[in-house]
């Protein structure tokens, strides 16, 4: 019963704690001639769900580690809320941070874990019992408080880690590529659990991953980081419809490019013309973004409102869900289209080695500049 | 267009670059400073006084800086003969060690884990086991009632008790005894990592057990043997208690004749050439040894890249 | 006799043709075994000359050990080194391997090296060099003046013990307790410490057995009333043979076996040793 108005406790207070926003200005760390973090700047609303996403070695993880203190940059100012947090060393940034391998203290049992930080903090014996009692409710682990780290089960280990980053009611949580070691169920099935206990409990998630599917399932606003710099900062949907670069394109979903021509505003490939419904780009040569999903096997006329493209089939590769349709462009270029096989679609698509029309709707018809930066 | 924020505030130039530079020396600084108080025993302790020594070993009895400690030790013939007996001693040992460890750390190594961590206890007590004990121990039996005479007597292996110890034999045998741990120790390491698989593949090309064994086998334990018997040849020239002991006085070792030196003649400058001279030795063979292995090469043969 | 027909390597070489091996293997080990041990039920002997198998035993010679005052008074200063120079050593020796590991300066691989410089010199020029000193220094045959020696000596012992412990510990922990609000020096007493506490009292054992058995800085350094245990033996065996030394020596061996018994009685947490998870 203590337990139950715990947990609502943490809720109430959780609101009440306003949770922080974070600004990053400058944030800079060379190793070497390495630039790790470039410059950075950001800000992170309070209370959103912001992932660091990009391929190793790409900062993202440099990043969250000077959130928390444990890397200090060469230069560079943070501030949680208006507090500037640069020099403060990591146990008095009151952060709870949630990393890969869990870290869970193998000499101690759950229970003394998660009543860790409550300790360092000096609550009265009473108090830590309930509210280690309650986290525990929260990751769904209650009863399992005496069992000893060395008996629990990867993702069990992970909602430890979670309780006790999150018992002392932080008002920013970092979290490292905390699935990654998990099963691909289990890693869906504790997506929905983070964020929902990131909703419920409103404090500003810093998350970082690799994953593309993770980043979009999961944040309010992903972060698309490449070599210490931040590529793009938007929604996850405004990432995947509109990437800022080619880095941004590859990295999340799938996509073929071909290169065209922007004069005086109009836009042309080889010959033809593109038409599009985004604002003109500068003259010069820039890419022409094809999702596979968005691209249309025509069985009729050109319609309207679309980009066509023609060639021939190379490859049809049946994937239980979706079915892919390689097709070589008559310049050469190789380009998919994906489409969802219901039982008639499959079997009606072109053979390999027919020719093919694929249509690209002008409001998917996306450009991007040719850079990686 | 693409969408990155965009700061909203003025900023200084290079926020906070000299701080956090401060900082940073500061910690790690601060970390080092826990090896402080170790290091300050070692130095005061040992390094200075060392020092010191070796400043002695160039200033003559007179007070004058000098190299006499050190022309008298080429003069000299007696200098010579404990320099001798030292390296023929830390040679007959090494190469004892080496005659009786191989075989030992070859058994072992063929052996299942099991029995050899059990062998390997057996290797490991004496090691453990307090030098003078086990000098001692020596001495015990060796002597001229002791349990070795009196067996071989009663045996009727000699009719006379053999005097063996307070002599070289006495002394070699002790030291055959201490040593013999720290040969064996790298060599079965050496052993142990040695790829079954290189034996098996030269089995099956032809080769006989005897063949394989010297053409594979004996070259891959060869970082491990050389470890060790360099590891026992420096310690033996440094060795002072069984000499001592065994050795009853015929024995003089160079760190015997150190010893003798300030013991009974109060010969600090004698004494401290000597003493910098073996401290100068010994310093070149680990410094040779650290050269010719490495030490991946001792715990890793049969992949010696 | 089958199992000489067996096999005893994957190349099919059997038993049998390594019979020889065996012998001589079986030879070395006893070589090693009996001398360390046989002192043991000689030390029960009645005679003089410390038969074996005794033909009378006898606890005389450890009558005359206890009976001794110049015995037991070297034993307990032998005891009270032991002992301070592991309270020493163990704490300094910790603090610099976990300084030289956390600091990553270069200069740490420089303070590494000096650290294990008493392991590399020669003892017998430790032992007249720090004898120099103390003359000058006025500590000849003094306590502290052999716990400062012996522990210098056990330094680079700790050293290496702890500082193994150390790289094969998870430091994340220590981050994560930092991120959870420890301190530096709170998470090291409260997560790490207790993971490495077999490295720990293994060092603090191997500490107290350098200075127990400690014979060469001991026999320049300590003297008079504070003359050490090994100290008086030696001078005892160069004088003549005096038996009481087998009691003394059987003695020497139970101590040296129960201090290094300690880290595996004391020395394993609860949750298993130094693990990482």
């Amino acid at each position: 019963m203590a337990a139950m108005m715990h947990v609502t406790r943490i809720d109430r207070a959780m609101a009440q704690h306003a949770a922080l926003p974070i600004t990053i200005r400058q944030l800079t760390k060379t190793y070497g001639a390495v630039r790790a973090l470039d410059n950075v700047d950001l800000d992170i609303k309070a209370g959103e769900f912001l992932t660091l996403l990009g391929p190793s070695g790409s900062g993202k993880t440099t990043l969250l580690m000077m959130l928390a203190g444990f890397i200090r940059p060469d230069h560079g100012s943070l501030k949680f809320g208006d507090t500037e947090v640069i020099r403060l060393a990591p146990h008095k940034r009151d952060v709870g941070m949630v990393f890969q391998n869990y870290a869970l203290f193998p000499h101690m049992d759950v229970n003394a874990n998660i009543a860790f930080p409550l300790r360092l903090r000096n609550v009265a014996r009473a108090e830590i019992a309930t509210r280690v009692e309650a986290a525990l409710h929260m990751v769904q682990l209650a009863g399992l408080g005496d069992r000893r780290v060395d008996q629990l089960s990867g993702g069990q280990r992970q909602r430890v880690a979670l309780a006790r980053a999150l018992v002392f009611e932080p008002r920013i949580v970092l979290m490292d590529e905390p699935l990654s070691a998990l099963d691909k169920q289990l890693r869906d099935q504790m997506q929905i659990e983070l964020r929902q206990l990131h909703d419920k409990l409103g404090m500003t998630t810093i998350y970082v991953t690799h994953d593309q599917r993770e980043a979009l399932t999961m944040s309010d606003r992903i972060a698309v980081i490449n070599h210490g710099r931040v590529m793009q900062l938007d929604t996850p949907q405004a990432i995947y419809e509109r990437p800022a670069n080619r880095f941004v394109a590859e990295f999340i979903g799938e996509s073929a490019f071909l290169t065209v021509e922007m004069r005086n505003g109009a836009c042309s490939w080889r010959t033809a013309s593109i038409k599009t419904n985004q604002p003109p780009m500068s003259d010069g040569k820039c890419l022409l973004m094809l999702r596979p999903e968005r691209l249309r096997i025509l069985r009729v006329e050109s319609p309207p409102d679309m980009n066509v493209f023609t060639g021939t089939v190379t490859n049809r590769i049946y994937q239980g869900d979706t079915f892919l349709l390689q097709v070589t462009l008559s310049d050469g270029a190789m380009i998919s289209a994906r489409g969802i096989s219901d039982s008639t679609t499959f079997a009606s698509t072109p053979m390999i080695g027919q020719a093919v029309s694929l249509g690209l709707p002008f409001h998917d018809t996306v450009l991007i500049a040719d850079t990686e930066h | 267009m693409p969408v990155t924020a965009i700061p909203t505030e003025p900023t200084s130039q290079i926020p906070n670059a000299v701080e956090l530079k401060w900082d940073h020396r500061l910690e790690r600084w601060l970390l080092l400073g826990l090896a402080a108080p170790a290091v300050l025993l070692v130095v005061v302790m040992m390094i200075i006084p060392v020092g010191w020594l070796f400043w002695l070993s160039f200033v003559a009895d007179d007070g004058t800086v000098s190299l006499v400690h050190y022309r008298r030790m080429l003069e000299q013939p007696s200098y010579g003969r404990t320099f001798a007996a030292t390296f023929q001693i830390s040679l007959a040992t090494t190469a004892i060690c080496l005659l009786i460890g191989y075989p030992l750390a070859y058994t072992l190594s063929q052996l299942p884990r099991r029995v050899a961590n059990l062998c390997m206890i057996a290797v490991m007590l004496p090691f453990w086991t307090s030098l003078l004990v086990r000098t001692y121990a020596w001495l015990v039996l060796l002597q001229r009632r002791g349990l070795i005479n009196t067996w071989g007597m009663e045996l009727g292996l000699w009719s006379e008790p053999v005097t063996l110890v307070h002599n070289v034999g006495g002394t070699l045998i002790g030291m055959t005894h201490i040593m013999l741990p720290f040969l064996v120790l790298p060599l079965y390491s050496s052993m142990r990592a040695i790829d079954r698989d290189l034996l098996k593949a030269a089995a099956n090309l032809g080769a006989s057990p005897t063949r394989s064994f010297l053409s594979i086998f004996l070259p891959l334990s060869l970082p491990g043997l050389l470890a060790g018997s360099l590891i026992v040849f420096i310690l033996c020239l440094g060795f002072y208690v069984t000499p001592a002991v065994l050795g009853g006085g015929k024995v003089t070792m160079v760190s015997n004749r150190i010893a003798n030196d300030i013991e009974l003649f109060f010969n600090w400058g004698a004494a401290s050439a000597l003493g910098v001279v073996l401290l100068v030795l010994t310093l070149t063979l680990l410094y040779a040894a650290s050269r010719l292995l490495r030490l991946d090469t001792i715990i890793g043969g049969g992949h010696t890249r | 006799m089958s199992w000489l027909d067996s096999a005893a390597s994957d190349t099919q070489i059997r038993h049998r043709s390594r019979l020889w091996l065996y012998v001589v293997t079986g030879l070395v080990l006893a070589f090693l075994l009996i001398p360390t041990l046989i002192v043991i039920p000689m030390s029960f002997s009645a005679s003089q000359y410390l038969e074996f198998p005794p033909r009378t035993w006898s606890l005389r010679w450890y009558q005359a050990y206890f009976a001794s005052a110049d015995w037991m008074q070297a034993t307990i200063t032998s005891f009270k080194a032991g002992a301070l120079t592991a309270l020493v050593a163990t704490p300094i020796g910790t603090a610099a391997a976990y300084g030289l590991h956390a600091s990553r300066l270069r200069a740490a691989g420089l303070i590494h090296v000096i650290l294990l410089t008493p392991i590399i010199v020669p003892v017998i020029l430790v032992g007249i060099a720090v004898f120099y000193a103390y003359v000058q220094l006025k500590l000849v045959n003094s306590l502290i003046g052999i716990v400062l020696a012996h522990s210098m000596l056990a330094i680079p012992i700790v050293l290496l013990i702890v500082a193994s412990a150390l790289k094969s510990f998870d430091m994340n922990q220590e981050l994560v307790a930092r991120s959870l609000g420890a301190s530096r020096p709170r998470a090291f007493f409260l997560v790490t410490m207790p993971q490495i506490r077999f490295s720990l009292i293994t060092g603090a054992a191997l500490s107290f057995l350098t200075s127990f058995d400690e014979v060469i800085v001991a026999m320049f350094v300590s003297g008079g009333s504070n003359s050490t245990l090994t100290r008086n033996m030696f001078n005892a065996l160069r004088d003549q043979i005096d038996p009481t030394i087998a009691a003394i020596s059987t003695l020497m061996i139970v101590v040296t076996s129960l201090i290094l018994g300690l880290p595996q009685v004391f020395g394993k947490s609860a949750a298993g040793s130094e693990q990482s998870h």
